[in-house]
């Protein structure tokens, strides 16, 4: 089952105001609120790992897995640099970073490790490690976003991934770095009259917190490609974290969701949500969506409660 | 106190490759050489620079990306090492450089002045961008002279090509007065590839230059055009055609480094100086300079 692999799967923005500068708006400290809260919950589940999806750290030879056991640096973002320096030092687990790269080249990816010193780690994820594993309780590793990956290669990269959580018997959380949209204000503004960017981007972030808070995470991923179309500037080729975060926790809308925050950051959608593998919640999903491998004729859709 | 002006404006790819070719003592790790043409290209132009009296090197780069406003370096001294996370198993460089302030908050006061919105970046922290660190190593390898880096705003996503064209020309314009202001003689380098489609595997020794080759052969012809129009000296049917060129071949133009660097020299009308053309991992990259006094102006290839 997908609760003795994954224990829970964290959504969290990119951006270091809840690190930084929680104090500069409320809708940052609630930022940092609900980013303390997800530090509890780790703490309190039996997890021996964290996976870090970060959409921030871009690639472009295949799919990089970060494993230096302690990596250390201080890091200044590009553009929010006056909020003051990231200095960092994560307990990084090379064991399981080259598990995953073994397996991601099982499935026919090009992958590697990276352990180097003074290697950038990307504000997304120095973000997300500060404030959910500040003890470095657990290891952790980072996964990078290939630049010119699209839906195929997203799906088996998170299908490698569970293979090596199966293989090593781990129990982790997952932790996607992502905003939902992603336009920022492009003038400075004042933290306290910090807002989404515009009402569509607000009606599409909040239609996708609804699928969220019912557990529809392959729905999501499903309609990755409508999301990067409508709300998502055109940087790279698709919105991917739906599809990552999907194939890793598996491939269905079996979850407990919960929105734990959201709020603007520099105007683009921030938040913090949690989904949790289910056995239950039959009667108002469809399940139509499962990772089919053979066809074995239609389904009684009641029996797949339990996916 | 005399008239700043640009003594010469060049386009100067950074694939990390050619400083690992290089083999210099900053960069950690080891290779057998690779990309001769460009670096050769290269060390020509160093050596022109040697015989080109100028006070500081002023460099826009794509690797430093902001999306309010453009940034511009602001403390005198950054002495850290660089680490490429796209490429790092060839790119680990020991830096220590200095920065031009004055003349940096300079042009970033005059870009203000222009109506676009800008900042100092004056985190001493701060990591200054691997771009930055390739280009100015290639041209100037004993970096005895101070630089500046700008941001790259990033208007081409934001908005569109043709927004990213006029402030990129708007920011030229700016620094181009700071420039003349200031008394000092400035080297411009606009820091960037052309054609910009990557392979996305990595041969077991990345310099063998047996697997070399542009990604297909539209990024080739596409590059020839423009490098055809850099010759004929015709920059401004160059930033014309910029829009479709960028989206066409997913170019490294998109940062607005080029039109920058014409908008501050005025959008030339005399030939560039070609000193190289080669692909790094499928993109394409063309090393090409502008120099303003035609005294000094040369056919280099
Ligand atoms: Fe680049």
């Amino acid at each position: 089952m997908d609760h003795d692999i994954i224990k829970f799967g964290l959504y969290v923005p990119p951006h270091p105001h809840p690190l930084l500068s929680p104090g500069a708006s409320k809708g940052y400290q609630r930022l940092r609120d609900a980013f303390d809260t997800c530090r509890e919950r780790i703490e309190n589940s039996d997890a021996d790992l964290i996976i870090v999806y970060s959409t921030t750290w871009p690639s472009i030879i295949g799919h990089q897995f970060q494993a230096n056991p302690n990596s250390e640096w201080v890091h200044v973002d590009d553009d929010f640099h006056y909020l003051g320096s990231m200095p960092y030092s994560f307990t990084m687990d090379s064991v399981f970073a080259g598990a995953c790269v073994e397996k991601a080249k099982e499935r026919g990816l090009q992958a590697r490790t990276v352990n180097y010193d003074a290697f950038p780690i990307d504000t997304g994820s120095i973000t997300a490690l500060s404030l959910l594993n500040p003890e470095n309780r657990i290891p952790a590793t980072i996964v990078s976003s290939n630049m010119y990956a699209n839906r195929s290669e997203t799906i088996v990269l998170g299908k490698a991934i569970r293979d090596a959580l199966t293989e090593e018997k781990r129990k982790a959380v997952v932790v996607v770095v992502s905003s939902l949209s992603n336009r920022m204000f492009t003038e400075p503004i004042d933290p306290s009259e910090d807002r989404i960017h515009s009402q569509k981007d607000d009606d599409w972030n909040r239609k996708i917190l609804e699928f969220f808070e019912d557990g529809r995470l392959e729905d999501l991923s499903q309609l990755s490609r409508e999301i990067h179309g409508q709300i998502r500037v055109q940087k790279v080729v698709a919105y991917k974290p739906a599809w990552w975060m999907a194939s890793t926790m598996g491939q269905h809308n079996n979850y407990d969701g919960e929105v734990l925050a959201y709020e603007a950051l520099n105007g683009s959608g921030g938040a913090i949500i949690q989904l949790t593998p289910s056995v239950g919640s039959i009667g108002d999903k469809e399940f139509d969506e499962d990772d089919v491998e053979y066809y074995r004729g239609d389904r009684n859709v009641l029996d797949q409660g339990g996916v | 106190m005399s008239k700043g002006e640009i003594v010469l404006g060049a386009l100067a790819p950074h694939p990390p490759h050619v400083v690992y070719a290089e083999n210099p003592d900053q960069n950690e790790p080891v290779s057998e050489g690779g990309w001769e043409t460009l670096r050769w290209g290269y060390h020509r132009l160093a050596r022109k620079l040697e015989t080109i009296d100028y006070d500081v090197m002023v460099v826009f780069t794509p690797h430093w990306q902001t999306y309010v406003g453009t940034h511009f370096l602001g403390v005198p001294r950054f002495s850290s090492k660089s680490v490429d996370p796209v490429f790092p198993n060839i790119f680990r460089y020991n830096y220590d450089l200095e920065v031009d302030v004055d003349l940096s908050e300079a042009m970033c006061k005059a870009a203000s002045d222009a109506g676009l919105i800008t900042r100092m970046m004056r985190n001493p922290d701060f990591r200054v961008d691997y771009g930055t660190i390739t280009s100015c190593h290639m041209m100037n390898p004993r970096w005895d002279k101070p630089i500046i880096t700008i941001s790259s705003n990033r208007n081409t996503h934001y908005y569109s090509p043709e927004v990213m064209i006029e402030q990129a020309l708007a920011l030229g314009k700016a620094c181009r007065t700071a420039i003349e202001d200031s008394g000092k003689r400035v080297v411009l380098v606009s820091s960037h590839s052309l054609s910009h489609r990557h392979f996305v595997t990595e041969s077991p020794l990345p310099e063998d230059m047996s697997k070399e080759h542009i990604y297909n052969h539209s990024q080739y012809v596409w590059d020839m055009a423009l490098i055809d129009l850099f010759r004929q000296g015709k920059m401004r049917e160059a930033i014309d055609i910029m829009p479709e060129f960028t989206e066409q071949t997913i170019a490294e133009t998109e940062g607005g480094g080029l039109v920058w660097m014409m908008g501050a020299m005025g959008m030339p009308e005399y030939p560039a100086e070609i000193y190289g053309y080669q692909s790094v991992i499928g993109t394409g990259n063309c090393i090409a300079a502008w120099v303003p006094h035609s005294d000094k102006r040369e056919i280099v290839l």
